[in-house]
């Protein structure tokens, strides 16, 4: 029987240095149904427990490009939450 | 060579990778790690990052550089454990004379301050740790000393 490639309906979130701490994880697989643009990513990630100390105006990338709140994001990306960067 | 290594960087091969013979000015800038920050002493720190997204954006100031200057451009900067004095960060810009090697130079490191997804946690004196934010100071409640510091300057948000 022939099978064939389905797109995934998932969002994948990237989480980082003290988002990721403040989560207890830095990889999560988030259904993709009402998650329209990046801030939708975040307002449910800041749902989550401990997520509420991450700021409602965080640095956002997707697809490894940084992202406005109202970028819109669509399953099979990847949403990436970017504490304050520190390079250098 | 990638823009991000966990290796010490060697500074003379970024310095070779853009030299050439009709490249007569050279400017280079490394950032070391300190033994202090905002009055703490610092005994070490660890870089992390998105790797790929600071690749990709690392490549991406280079050659915005390189087609605003006629310049090439080399960078590297460190991820993991660093001691004090260690090179975190090193640019090398070679041109055809000063000028647009000591502009490029500037350019990209404070592009990829303002860009490149990279962390620092660092480690201080008293046993205790945090996460660097540049624009607040050294802030976490859960890792710092229990007191939020303010900027000192007052230039935050």
């Amino acid at each position: 029987m022939a099978t064939r490639t389905v797109a995934p309906l998932t969002i994948r979130v990237r989480l980082f240095a003290r988002y990721a701490e403040l989560l207890g994880r830095d990889d999560l697989t988030l259904p993709a149904e009402g998650l329209n643009t990046a801030g939708d990513v975040l307002a449910r990630i800041r749902s989550l427990p401990g997520g509420w100390e991450i700021g409602e105006y965080t640095l956002m990338a997707i697809n490894l490009r940084q992202a406005s709140l109202d970028a819109p994001v669509a399953p099979g990306d990847e949403v990436a939450l970017l504490p304050p960067l520190a390079g250098g | 060579m990638g823009f991000l290594t966990r290796s010490p960087i060697q500074v003379e091969e970024l310095v070779k990778l853009v030299t050439a013979p009709d490249r007569g000015g050279v400017s280079t800038f490394l950032g070391l790690v300190r033994d202090h920050h905002q009055g703490r002493a610092v005994t070490g720190l660890s870089y992390s990052a998105y790797e790929p997204m600071a690749e990709a954006t690392c490549r991406e100031i280079v050659a915005e550089a390189e087609s605003r200057w006629p310049v090439r451009v080399a960078l590297q900067h460190r991820l993991g454990d660093l001691a004090i004095g260690d090179v975190a960060v090193a640019i090398a810009v070679a041109g055809n004379h000063r000028d647009e090697a000591f502009a490029a130079c500037r350019h990209v490191i404070e592009e990829l301050k303002r860009r490149v997804p990279i962390w620092k946690r660092e480690a201080y004196a008293d046993g205790t740790e945090a996460w660097v934010d540049p624009q607040q100071g050294v802030g976490s409640r859960e890792w710092g000393s229990g007191s939020m510091e303010s900027d000192a300057k007052g230039t935050a948000r």
